[in-house]
């Protein structure tokens, strides 16, 4: 279980931008997160993810502090997969960086295993975030923080990259908080909604 | 107004570094954008939606093969009348927001559109002033460099730079990705008003729910061949008045629809309306 506890955050120039927020994610669940642009969505997820660190209250897994090294058990997937790769990496090497998915695996993706030997810049960003969603899924795995990662998707393949993670959470009981504007997207994926504004999270 | 007529395009894919091949990005399109109409273009990435802009405006490289014609006001578009038209009567909003020039301030940038569209210096910096007033861009706005505007507003910028031109066709290339839905609302309208004021639109995105609002007519592109083309009207309900499968599967793929892919079985048109 993934519990934030009274979490406050501002940046350094600004103004409170997250204050008082609570939040659990429990193994396998699937909560929605919506909100304006600069509300604090994706900060939100990167304090869960332990990318930022929060000024107030805190962030337990299982009762206890997120690790400080190693496989971190809750990660981040950020909306632009072309600047969390190497681009000198082949793409191979960057699906194998943690650990190394199965052949069934790429397929529920639809990983091609021609793109393997290419370099990043040579897939579309619907193919290279499908390479980087099933790259975040290593085994010590438990959450998934999943911001806005089928906004650049056509409708077809939104559908195939969710089908695919919802298959691969059910069987290993992730939990999953979907970070998105695209309300009618939260209301099929997600039975919890949650909507940030002004700093706080309010039910929908 | 603007047809294009059969249209293919080839270009070179290096296999290594001495072995090239030829890869189909377009393949035997013809389409007609009309006059005063929004024409939605939508597709996959990879689809050749891009290309056919750059196609339509005559900015594909030197080695480019293309076969077919094009036809603007129904006289033969070729290359030399292409460069002459662009700019002027043509207008691409590109997808990149890297077109603006880094080191001229907002105004200037449109202030010399509406002067390659033949504005005296005085009445460009006039009408650059109302496009921008219209696209709601700020004092501040108009005096920033590229760099300090957002995302929405550096669309509007470029909204505005085609609107000063004159341009009779405007294409609009991704014009609302990274956007959040009040930036779009606000960029699919200054669209839609170019097409009311009795310019032709083409909108090439890969969102099809919101380009559905404003658009007339929608062609659905796959793998450089189009599809079909329908009215935007067609794309209601279990999407059944549309005639190919792959646009009926895009349809219902939407999280609003049956958020399902159903390729596999297309559904048989007469047993739904039975």
């Amino acid at each position: 279980m993934l519990e934030a506890h009274q979490l406050g955050f501002q940046f350094l120039s600004g103004e409170p931008l997250l204050s008082g927020i609570s939040l659990t994610l429990r193994a396998g669940q699937w909560v929605g997160l919506s909100g304006d642009s600069g509300a604090g969505k994706s900060t939100l997820g990167k304090l869960l993810a332990g990318y930022l660190t929060p000024q107030a209250g805190e962030i337990t897994l299982a009762g206890m502090a997120l690790p400080d090294s190693g496989i971190q058990p809750v990660q981040w997937l950020p909306q632009s997969p072309e600047l969390s790769v190497n681009p000198r990496w082949r793409v191979g090497r960057i699906l194998r960086e943690a650990w190394t998915p199965s052949e069934a695996q790429c397929q529920a993706f639809g990983i091609h295993p021609r793109w393997l030997s290419r370099y990043p810049q040579s897939l579309s960003g619907g193919e290279l975030q499908r390479v980087c969603v099933l790259r975040a899924l290593a085994p010590g795995i438990r959450f998934l923080i999943a911001d806005e990662i089928s906004t650049m998707l056509d409708p077809i393949t939104q559908v195939e990259l969710w089908q695919a993670l919802q298959q691969e959470a059910e069987n290993r009981q992730l939990g999953v908080l979907v970070i998105s504007h695209d309300s009618a997207l939260l209301k099929r994926l997600c039975p919890q909604r949650f909507h940030l504004s002004s700093g706080q999270l309010k039910p929908w | 107004m603007f047809t294009i007529d059969q249209l293919s395009l080839q270009l070179p894919m290096y296999a290594s570094w001495w072995k090239r091949e030829w890869a189909t990005c377009l393949n035997d399109v013809s389409l007609t954008f009309a006059t005063g109409e929004v024409h939605a273009l939508v597709g996959a990435s990879g689809a050749g939606k891009s290309l056919l802009a750059y196609a339509m405006m005559g900015l594909l490289p030197a080695q480019a093969r293309l076969q077919g014609q094009l036809y603007y006001q129904g006289t033969l578009l070729d290359a030399s009348r292409q460069r002459r038209l662009r700019g002027r009567e043509l207008a691409l909003i590109p997808q990149s927001l890297s077109a603006l020039d880094p080191l001229v301030r907002t105004q200037r940038q449109v202030a010399w559109a509406a002067q390659r569209a033949g504005h005296a210096t005085e009445s460009a910096w006039r009408a650059s002033q109302q496009a921008l007033d219209h696209y709601q861009l700020n004092a501040r706005a108009q005096q920033a460099y590229a760099h300090e505007l957002s995302g929405g507003m550096a669309r509007r910028v470029l909204t505005a730079m085609a609107h000063v031109s004159q341009a009779r066709l405007v294409i609009a290339d991704e014009p609302t990705v990274g956007l959040d839905p009040h930036q779009r609302q606000r960029v699919l309208t200054a669209l839609r008003e170019l097409a009311d004021q009795g310019k032709t639109v083409v909108l090439i995105t890969h969102d099809l729910r919101h380009a559905l609002p404003i658009a007339d007519q929608v062609t659905i592109l796959r793998d450089g061949k189009s599809i079909e083309t329908a009215p935007a009207c067609a794309f209601q309900g279990a999407g059944t008045s549309l005639s190919s499968t792959y646009s009926q599967a895009l349809w219902r793929a939407l999280p609003d629809n049956g958020f399902t892919v159903s390729m596999a079985q297309p559904v048989d048109k007469e047993t739904v309306v039975a």
